[in-house]
């Protein structure tokens, strides 16, 4: 037994006036100051207030939230009484709206034990709407919550099924003013989820073609949102690309590139998108060099269009492919183009490893690696060689 | 030699798999919380109980309990014989079973989700457990 779970999605031109049909007296908007400086958050308050919403704007996540950051955020919450919250921005500020939102039904919880085992009766004071400003973390349509847990460096991947968004608005205007880097970081984001949904070992007939789907439009509009950020069209399609990811690998399950990317992004602070999406060839590499039918890059490769008539060939016209999306994009291939030295790396080495190997995405590898198969991976992916173990 | 799941043996013979289990000690270094491993079973009046005590890296002790109130463990993990089995022979994903409610969890879930290897750990221990299930 497996599930399917889905918000109502708006999407495309306007989608941001579907607020305007929300019921309620009080919404309370989880943000970052760059969205409220940039008049984002004020854009959506506008239309909450013109639904005749009172609004407060919480705008204290930062990238990367701390579990500080969301027991705050929901102490906010808990004097506001919402009847709806609304994350508004990347990843940082959707996961952090859903763990606040969880407080503030249930301020006894530890915001570290967030699971998807406990029932937690959501719902019972608030409502979500999860509103991305970015192409690819996906949040809005996905139940993950990460978040970092400072004094221990270390992300942690939570969530509760009950977490998912009520509603996703994937209006594309959000994201046309998107720094060339952040596209860039942000679409190997959604590239990974939809790679690792496809491959993980959850992966299950309903999350497939939505996997299918956004890896293929990532690898035809993603260079084109990268060279001309004006480009609407490939915007657009970009930003649906990333909640399609979400909805396909949200539904099965992210793997190892995002254990091993949690975990250096915890210690380097090397932006998510870039961190998995710089693993990815490098986790393809290790799972195509495990047991025999396990992986299933020649399905991916085939949809994708890459000549190859073996699992091997598919993976490395696969590793060839990203290859080359990242050179288009000008995205560094190793930990040492991210300008991490080779003593710094050494020296975190034990936590990086043991980090990733507690990632709740790592269990779902078709290939788990050990402690030392996992240093080794981390020292391949800084020096960009190819993996041949 | 298989051993008959649930039984005293059984969580013996596991115990002893864990304590050779050098990936084991590793990942569950930092580990403290002991354990109700329970299984319903049908036509029994009362759930089979094992108990585990697992405690930095090793199993202190380990036995089929008769009086569900002889310990107060920090977690117990429930299921039917049908899923155990199921975990036991590799066929039912154990966070699979959690996350639809095939399986149960109580305890300190903050502990849980931060100890991922060592759950994993653990279930590969049991699966090399040699075990004969009830007809």
């Amino acid at each position: 037994m497996w599930f399917f779970n889905s918000p109502e999605i708006a999407f495309g031109e306007e989608a941001l006036s579907y607020l305007e049909r929300l019921e309620g007296k009080r919404a309370f908007i989880v943000t970052d100051e760059v969205l409220v400086r940039l008049g984002q958050a004020a854009r959506v308050a506008d239309v909450l207030k013109g639904a005749g919403f009172e609004v407060m704007i919480y705008d204290k996540v930062e990238p990367n939230p701390s579990l500080e950051t969301v027991r705050s955020g929901a102490a906010a919450m808990a004097e506001y009484q919402p009847d709806w919250i609304v994350g508004l921005g990347g990843g940082s500020a959707m996961d952090a709206a859903k763990a606040m939102w969880i407080l503030y039904e249930h301020p006894e919880m530890d915001p570290e034990g967030i699971n998807p085992i406990e029932i937690l009766h959501l719902r019972q004071k608030a409502r979500l709407v999860a509103i991305p400003t970015t192409s690819g973390t996906g949040s809005e349509a996905t139940w993950a919550v990460v978040l970092t847990n400072v004094a221990e460096r270390r992300k942690l991947g939570l969530g509760s099924r009950e977490d998912l968004p009520d509603i996703a608005i994937v209006d594309p205007s959000f994201v046309m003013g998107m720094p060339p880097r952040l596209t860039a970081d942000t679409g190997m984001d959604a590239l990974t989820h939809a790679v690792e949904g496809f491959t993980c070992s959850f992966r299950n007939d309903f999350s497939d073609g939505l996997c299918l789907k956004a890896a293929e439009m990532v690898f035809d509009y993603l260079p084109r949102a990268y060279a001309d950020g004006g480009d609407v069209e490939a915007r657009t399609k970009m930003h649906n690309a990333a909640t399609i990811a979400g909805l396909g690998f949200g539904n099965a399950l992210a793997s190892l590139s995002h254990g091993l990317g949690h975990s250096l992004g915890a210690v380097f602070h090397v932006p998510h998108g870039l961190a998995v999406g710089l693993f990815l060839p490098y986790v393809i590499e290790f799972c195509a060099r495990g047991d025999a039918g396990a992986t299933r890059y020649g399905e991916l490769a085939y949809h994708l269009r890459l000549p190859c008539s073996t699992e091997a060939e598919a993976a490395a016209a696969l590793v060839g492919a990203i290859r080359s999306l990242q050179a288009k994009i000008e995205e560094p291939i190793s930990l040492s183009g991210c300008g991490i030295s080779r003593s710094d790396l050494a020296a975190q080495m034990g936590l990086l490893v043991s980090n990733c190997g507690n990632d709740s995405s790592t269990v779902t590898s078709t290939r788990i690696p050990d402690d030392l198969e996992t240093k080794r991976l981390y020292e391949y992916a800084y020096d960009g060689k190819p993996v041949d173990f | 030699m298989a051993y008959k799941f649930p039984s005293d043996e059984w969580v013996k013979a596991l115990m002893e798999e864990l304590n050779r289990s050098q990936a084991y000690a590793e990942a569950a270094a930092t580990w403290e919380g002991d354990f109700y491993f329970i299984a319903d079973i049908p036509g029994a009046e009362k759930p089979a109980l094992l108990y585990m005590d697992l405690w930095h890296g090793k199993c202190r002790d380990a036995f089929l309990v008769t009086d569900e109130t002889a310990k107060t463990p920090a977690f117990r993990m429930s299921g039917s014989l049908e899923n155990w089995k199921k975990v036991l022979t590799k066929k039912l994903d154990p966070l699979q079973g959690l996350v639809t409610g095939q399986l149960k969890l109580k305890g300190n879930m903050a502990a849980v989700m931060k100890s991922v290897k060592a759950s994993k750990e653990l279930v590969e221990a049991c699966t090399r457990v040699p075990t004969e299930f009830p007809a």
